[in-house]
C-alpha cells in the first residue's frame, strides 16, 4: 500500500494526468461495447474514429505544444479551412499538381506561424488576441478565395484520397456473408507519425524541454539561460505548421473546399488537449495524452450518435459534461497529491 | 493546506452533481439496446437529414418520425447533419457500423457520395434517397429515389406568371425579376433556377440578378433589401422557398414598398415554393405571396411503402416523383399547361 502511495507521490503531474486520461478512455470504450453492443466491437469502428479525426489529432498536437509553452492558438480551425479551400481551388480550377498543393498547405501554415509567432514572442501581444485576429483573417480569406462549397474532381487527388491502407486480420464479415477488410486512410499514418515525432521532441530534446520550462515559469527559464522569446516563437511556428499539415489531412479526408470546413476545430483541439492532461496555465502536458484526448472526445461523439439522440446539440452537451468531469477529476487528483506530499 | 481541503471539497460536490446528472442521461440511453434485444424483429432505419433550416425540412423530418414508430415495428435513428455533407458521411458510417436495415439519405448536395455509398453497398444495406438527388458514377449505389421534380415546379410557377402577365396585358420587357436562390448545389435550387432561366429566355423577361438566399428567412431578407437598394424597377421576387419569401416580404415592406399582384400599380409580386407552413398559405390567401409551387414534404409514408416492398422482395421504381399542386390566392389564372399536361391552379379562398 505504501509502495503505491509512494508511486503516486513520485509521479510527475504530466504522467499522472496522462494516466487518468488513458484509464478513462479505456473505461469509456469498454462501456460503449457493453451498452451499445456489437458496433463498437468491430475494429473498423475504431479505425473510422481515427479516419475522421486524423486532422484533429494533428491540430491538437500543435495546440498542446503552444499550451505547454503557456500560449494558445485559436486560428488552427481557420487555417484548416483556408488550406482546404486554397488547395481545392488550385487542384480543381487550375488543374494543379498534388505535390505542389501539399507545398501550398505547408507554406500557408509556415506563413501563419511566422506572423503570429513574431507578434506574440517579440511584440509581446496576447496570443489569444493575435490568433483571434488570425482566425477571422483565415475565415475571411477562405470566402474571398471561393464562396461556394465544391468537391474536387482532380483524378490524381481523388486517387490519393481513396487510397486505403488495409489493416490485416481486422476485417469483419458483413450481413451478406462477404468479408470486408478493415482500413485506415493515409491521413491516419501521417497523424501517427506526427504524434511520435512530437512526443520524441518534447520528451528527449533540449528544445522540447525548454517549451516546458518557458510554460512552467518564464522567469526561471530566463535565468536558466533559455531564450524565452525564441522558444515562444518556435512553438507558434510549429503549431501553425502542424495546422497547415492538419489542414491538408482534413482536405484529404473530405475532398472538398468550403467556408464552413473545420468550424469549431480549434475548440475541439483545445478540449482534446485539456482532456489529455495539458493545462491551460502551461508547463504541463503530454502528446500521448493529447492523442487519447482526441480519441476520448470522438468516442463520446460516436456514442452519442449511435445512441440515436437525434438532436445535434446532444453532442455538445455531452462534451461539455465530459470536459467538466475531466477538469474536476484532474484538480481533485492534483489536490490530493499535493496533500500527500505535504504529509 | 486549508485551501486544498476546501478545493477538494468543492470539486467532490461538483463531480457528484455532474455524475448524478450524467447518470440520469445515460440511464435513458442504456434502455434502448435492452428493448432492441427484446424486439429482435424491429426494422432499423437510419435517416440522415440535412438539418432544420426551413419549415419544409421540419415537416419532412416530422413526417419520417411519425411514420417510423415502434408501434409499427420500426426503430428510427435520426441524424441531423446541420447542413454539412461531412456530418452526413459520418452519420452513414455510423449506420453501417450499427448494421441498420435501411439507410434513408436526404443529401445536402448532389456530388461526393460515391465512397460512402459504396461502403453501404459493401455492407449490404439498401440506401433510399429522398428529396434531393445524388450524382453517383454507379446508379446501383442506391436502391431508389423519392422526391419532387424541382424543375417542373419552377416551370409551373413561371408558366403561371406568364399566363398572369398575358391576361393582365403586361408586356414581357416590363417584367423585372430577381431570383433569391436556395442552398447552392442543392437539387431544388438547381431545378427551380433552371425552370426560371428557361422561362426568362423563352418569354423575354428581364432577370436582373440572382442572389444567394440559402433557404432561410434571414438571408432572404438581407438579399432582397440589398437588391431593392440596387434596382428601383424590381416587380417580381422569385423566392425558391417559403422562408426566403417571408424574408423578402419583410424587406419589401421595410423599404416602404407594397407586396401584391398588381405590378402595374407599383406593387412587388412575391413568388414562392413549398407551401408547407400555415403562414405561407395565409400569405397566399391574402395575396402577399402571389403564387406558391407546392413541394410536398410528407415523404414518411412513401419511404415506408418502399421499405415494405423491399421487405417482400419487390423492387420499387428507381425514381418516384411526387404529384404536386400550385397554389394562388388570385383567380385570374385557373389552369396552366406545361409539356402538354394541364395543371389546375388551386385557388385559395380568403
Amino acid at each position: 500500500m505504501s509502495k503505491i502511495s509512494n508511486k503516486f507521490k513520485d509521479m510527475t503531474d504530466t504522467n499522472l494526468l496522462l494516466t487518468i486520461t488513458v484509464v478513462v478512455f479505456f473505461l469509456m470504450y469498454i462501456g460503449a461495447i457493453v451498452f451499445q453492443g456489437k458496433g463498437f466491437l468491430k475494429p473498423q469502428t475504431f479505425f473510422n474514429i481515427l479516419n475522421t479525426n486524423a486532422a484533429l489529432i494533428i491540430l491538437s498536437c500543435g495546440m498542446s505544444l503552444v499550451m505547454i509553452t503557456g500560449g494558445i492558438d485559436i486560428s488552427v480551425g481557420g487555417v484548416t479551412a483556408l488550406v482546404s479551400m486554397c488547395c481545392a481551388v488550385y487542384l480543381d480550377f487550375k488543374g494543379g499538381n498534388v505535390a505542389v498543393s501539399m507545398l501550398i498547405a505547408i507554406l500557408i501554415g509556415l506563413a501563419y506561424g511566422v506572423v503570429q509567432g513574431f507578434l506574440v514572442a517579440y511584440l509581446d501581444i496576447q496570443p489569444f488576441i493575435v490568433s483571434l485576429a488570425g482566425m477571422f483573417f483565415a475565415r475571411g480569406m477562405t470566402t474571398i478565395v471561393n464562396t461556394n462549397p465544391f468537391n474536387v474532381a482532380n483524378e490524381k487527388f481523388v486517387a490519393l484520397k481513396e487510397t486505403r491502407i488495409i489493416v490485416p486480420g481486422m476485417g469483419t464479415v458483413n450481413k451478406l456473408g462477404k468479408y470486408v477488410d478493415a482500413y485506415v486512410e493515409i491521413g491516419v499514418i501521417v497523424a501517427l507519425i506526427i504524434v511520435i515525432l512530437m512526443f520524441c521532441l518534447l520528451r528527449w530534446t533540449k528544445l522540447g524541454r525548454s517549451f516546458y520550462a518557458v510554460g512552467g515559469n518564464k522567469q526561471s527559464a530566463l535565468m536558466l539561460g533559455i531564450n524565452v522569446k525564441k522558444t515562444k516563437f518556435l512553438s507558434h511556428i510549429l503549431c501553425s505548421l502542424l495546422a497547415g499539415i492538419g489542414g491538408y489531412v482534413y482536405f484529404l479526408h473530405v475532398g472538398s473546399g468550403a467556408v464552413t470546413h473545420a468550424q469549431g476545430a480549434e475548440m475541439n483541439a483545445i478540449a482534446s488537449s485539456i482532456i489529455g492532461g495539458t493545462m491551460l496555465t502551461g508547463g504541463v502536458g503530454n502528446i500521448i495524452g493529447t492523442f487519447f484526448g482526441v480519441l476520448s472526445l470522438s468516442t463520446i461523439q460516436n456514442i452519442v450518435a449511435s445512441a440515436g439522440l437525434d438532436q445535434a446539440w446532444w453532442t455538445g452537451i455531452t462534451i461539455a459534461a465530459m470536459l467538466c468531469i475531466f477538469l474536476v477529476v484532474q484538480s481533485v487528483v492534483m489536490a490530493r497529491k499535493k496533500r500527500a506530499i505535504k504529509k | 493546506m486549508g485551501k486544498n481541503v476546501k478545493k477538494a471539497f468543492i470539486c467532490a460536490i461538483l463531480s457528484l452533481v455532474l455524475l448524478s446528472g450524467c447518470g440520469i442521461g445515460y440511464g435513458e440511453e442504456k434502455e434502448e439496446p435492452v428493448t432492441e434485444a427484446e424486439n429482435e424483429d424491429l426494422i432499423v432505419v437510419g435517416f440522415s437529414q440535412v438539418g432544420a433550416e426551413s419549415d419544409w425540412r421540419k415537416a419532412n423530418t416530422e413526417s419520417m418520425v411519425k411514420t417510423f414508430t415502434r408501434d409499427k415495428g420500426y426503430e428510427l435513428i435520426l441524424e441531423d447533419a446541420q447542413q454539412k455533407q461531412q456530418n452526413q458521411i459520418t452519420a452513414i458510417r455510423t449506420f453501417i457500423q450499427r448494421e441498420v436495415d435501411y439507410i434513408v439519405l436526404a443529401p445536402v448536395t448532389e456530388d461526393g457520395w460515391d465512397t460512402v455509398l459504396t461502403e453501404a453497398k459493401d455492407a449490404g444495406i439498401p440506401v433510399i434517397i429522398v428529396d434531393r438527388m445524388v450524382n453517383v458514377s454507379d446508379p446501383e449505389l442506391f436502391k431508389c429515389w423519392v422526391g419532387s421534380d424541382f424543375e417542373l415546379e419552377g416551370r409551373k410557377a413561371c408558366e403561371w406568371l406568364r399566363a398572369y402577365c398575358e391576361s393582365k396585358e403586361i408586356a414581357p420587357e416590363e417584367v423585372n425579376i430577381v431570383d433569391i436562390q436556395g442552398t447552392a448545389g442543392a437539387s431544388s435550387q438547381i431545378g427551380r433556377t433552371k425552370g426560371l432561366k428557361d422561362a426568362v429566355r423563352a418569354n423575354g423577361w428581364n432577370l436582373l440578378e440572382e442572389a444567394a438566399g440559402e433557404y432561410t428567412q434571414a438571408k432572404g431578407r438581407e438579399a432582397t433589401s440589398r437588391l431593392l437598394r440596387k434596382y428601383d424597377n424590381i416587380n417580381v421576387v422569385y423566392c425558391e422557398n417559403d422562408n426566403e419569401a417571408f424574408g423578402a416580404i419583410e424587406a419589401i415592406e421595410a423599404a416602404g414598398r407594397r407586396v401584391g399582384n398588381n405590378i402595374a400599380a407599383g406593387q412587388i409580386m412575391v413568388m414562392s415554393f413549398d407551401g408547407v407552413s400555415d403562414q405561407a398559405i395565409d400569405y397566399a390567401k391574402s395575396g402577399k405571396i402571389s403564387c406558391i409551387g407546392e413541394c410536398n414534404p410528407l415523404h414518411g409514408p412513401r419511404v415506408e411503402k418502399i421499405i415494405q416492398n423491399l421487405q417482400q422482395g419487390v423492387t420499387p421504381d428507381k425514381y418516384e416523383y411526387v404529384d404536386e399542386d400550385i397554389f394562388s390566392g388570385d383567380s385570374t389564372v385557373t389552369s396552366i399547361e406545361v409539356d402538354d399536361e394541364v395543371y389546375t391552379i388551386k385557388i385559395l379562398g380568403k
